[in-house]
């Protein structure tokens, strides 16, 4: 095939491999609808109805917003600490175990922690939300600190950069690359955590909502929530890729590694 | 060696002394000296490690799930140039979605048991790995896949001389990653669901009001992920003893 041929064959089959799924998913499920996998088209309906706006409000508003906030927190902390620990051998080798260690409780088990000291309010959801993705930022600050190229370090010295030039101009950007994977990393994290802890304990939400249907039985809801959730899920994802071209657009890694 | 002991040393006295002067009420957190004398206790008990097992259980199940699948899948979405376009778009959308949104539908079709808590570990560990495996199969050297052709190998002692051992660097670090991801799972479902395990154990010493033990078994959990992560990592070494980024200085 020639190279043309070929880039269009390659668009039609990426457009119409989704396309036949969904296309088999309506037909499998208007054919013999059962209680749990309701015709397709029913839970589109109740996404309209649902989401566009009615729900968005009391519901998706108030996790989007405890979500923004943990992972907001979580990352500036993190590149604060990770930037102190990061420079220093000495401290860094001294919190080495603690920082494992809490960062390999698995995060739900946090939650009844977090209840009794903060509560079951929208504190307990930051809370957890910016614990969880405190880590891979962190380890990935001090990483990328850690791997700075000794030339550069030696030529800032040579030119008598230090200080808060040095903070700015040389360390945090020639880290930069793997502080935005932990982000990365991070914010599917935040989605995750946002979904546990109001399922755990909440009066609203998406996960309230989506747990809320299932006890109820009221099943196109739950699938109308889950979708919502993919779909949270897929546009952050787009979202931070588009910032990260934007801001790492200098670094030829993030060319290099992003595939086809 | 002397640094981190003493880093944990002055933590945990830390810990007691805010609780014994009273910065943090002790009906909130109770001092360390009485959450680890719990968690010994808690070692001499049957039931903790049964609770213990029960995790595990989950954990290795819905890991092993992940594995049998998604690597087989990997190699295959990623050696074809036209699977991996026409599958990229839908894997892309259905990765994010975050395991736990499953949850209802899970204790609705599989109850509140054993199975919910594999199901739930399985799909979400399933992912790292088949991403992890699509791009070790993508970033095989040409020039050895060329070579391999030249010696008139086929296509499958190719997959299996040359693509494979190449992806398997990539395939460790989803094993990896993979297994913690696990492991939160696991625990979630005993904590939202109620299936048996440490999760539940945890929710349970809350409503009881005995914070003693609910703090020994949180730093139980921790200790079992660490553990579970000390373990992985020693056996990617192992395995991949002879690839560069193992040479390097260990940590």
């Amino acid at each position: 095939m020639r190279p043309r041929t070929r880039r269009i064959a390659e668009l039609a089959v990426e457009i119409a491999v989704p396309a036949v799924i969904i296309i088999a998913l309506f037909a499998w499920t208007a054919g013999k609808p059962t209680f749990y996998f309701p015709p397709l088209s029913d839970v589109f309906e109740r996404f309209a109805n649902t989401w566009v706006f009615e729900r968005f409000g009391s519901d998706a508003w108030p996790s989007l917003r405890r979500m923004g906030i943990g992972y907001a927190l979580a990352v500036v902390i993190a590149i604060a600490a990770g930037t102190a620990l990061g420079s220093s051998p000495l401290l860094r080798r001294a919190t080495a175990p603690v920082v494992e260690f809490l960062r390999s409780i698995p995060p739900p088990a946090l939650i009844p922690f977090a209840i009794v000291v903060i509560g079951i309010g929208d504190g307990m959801k930051v809370f957890i939300i910016a614990f969880v993705c405190l880590w891979p930022v962190l380890l990935n600050t001090i990483d990328g600190i850690n791997g700075i190229d000794p030339t550069l370090k030696d030529t800032a010295r040579v030119y008598g950069i230090s200080g808060r030039d040095k903070l700015l101009r040389i360390t945090l950007p020639a880290a930069s690359p793997q502080i935005f994977a932990g982000m990365r990393l991070s914010l599917s994290l935040a989605l995750i955590l946002m979904v546990i802890s109001e399922m755990v304990a909440s009066t609203n939400g998406i996960g309230f909502f989506v747990l809320q249907s299932q006890r109820s039985f009221a099943i196109p809801e739950m699938w109308s929530g889950i979708l919502l959730l993919g779909i949270l899920g897929y546009l952050f994802n787009l979202v931070f890729m588009i910032i990260e071209r934007h801001v790492l657009a200098w670094h030829r890694g993030a060319r290099a590694s992003s595939l086809g | 060696m002397i640094a981190p002991l003493a880093a944990v040393a002055v933590l945990l006295v830390l810990w007691e002394l805010v609780v014994r002067v009273g910065i943090v009420a002790e009906s909130n957190i109770p001092p360390a000296s009485a959450a680890l004398s719990e968690l010994l206790n808690q070692f001499g008990d049957g039931a903790f490690w049964s609770a213990v097992g029960s995790t595990l259980e989950g954990w290795a199940a819905g890991l092993g799930i992940a594995i049998a699948l998604g690597v087989p899948l990997g190699l295959l979405i990623g050696s074809s140039r036209w699977a991996y376009r026409g599958l990229r778009v839908p894997i892309e959308f259905l990765r994010p979605i975050p395991s736990v949104a499953l949850i209802p539908l899970a204790v609705l079709i599989y109850g509140q048991g054993l199975q919910s808590k594999v199901f739930l570990a399985a799909f979400a560990s399933f992912w790292p790995l088949l991403i992890q495996t699509i791009y070790g199969v993508q970033d095989v050297d040409p020039v050895a896949t060329d070579t391999a052709r030249s010696f008139g190998l086929g296509r499958l002692e190719r997959m299996w001389r040359v693509t494979v051992p190449s992806a398997v660097p990539y395939i460790a670090t989803g094993i990896r990653i993979s297994s913690a991801v696990a492991l939160i799972l696991a625990v979630t479902a005993e904590l939202v669901i109620g299936a048996a395990g440490l999760g539940r154990e945890i929710n349970v010493a809350r409503s009881g009001g005995n914070l003693d033990v609910m703090y020994a078994l949180i730093v139980a959990t921790g200790l079992l992920g660490w553990l579970l992560n000390l373990a992985t990592s020693a056996g990617e070494r192992r395995v991949l003893h002879w690839h560069p980024s193992q040479r390097g200085v260990l940590t």
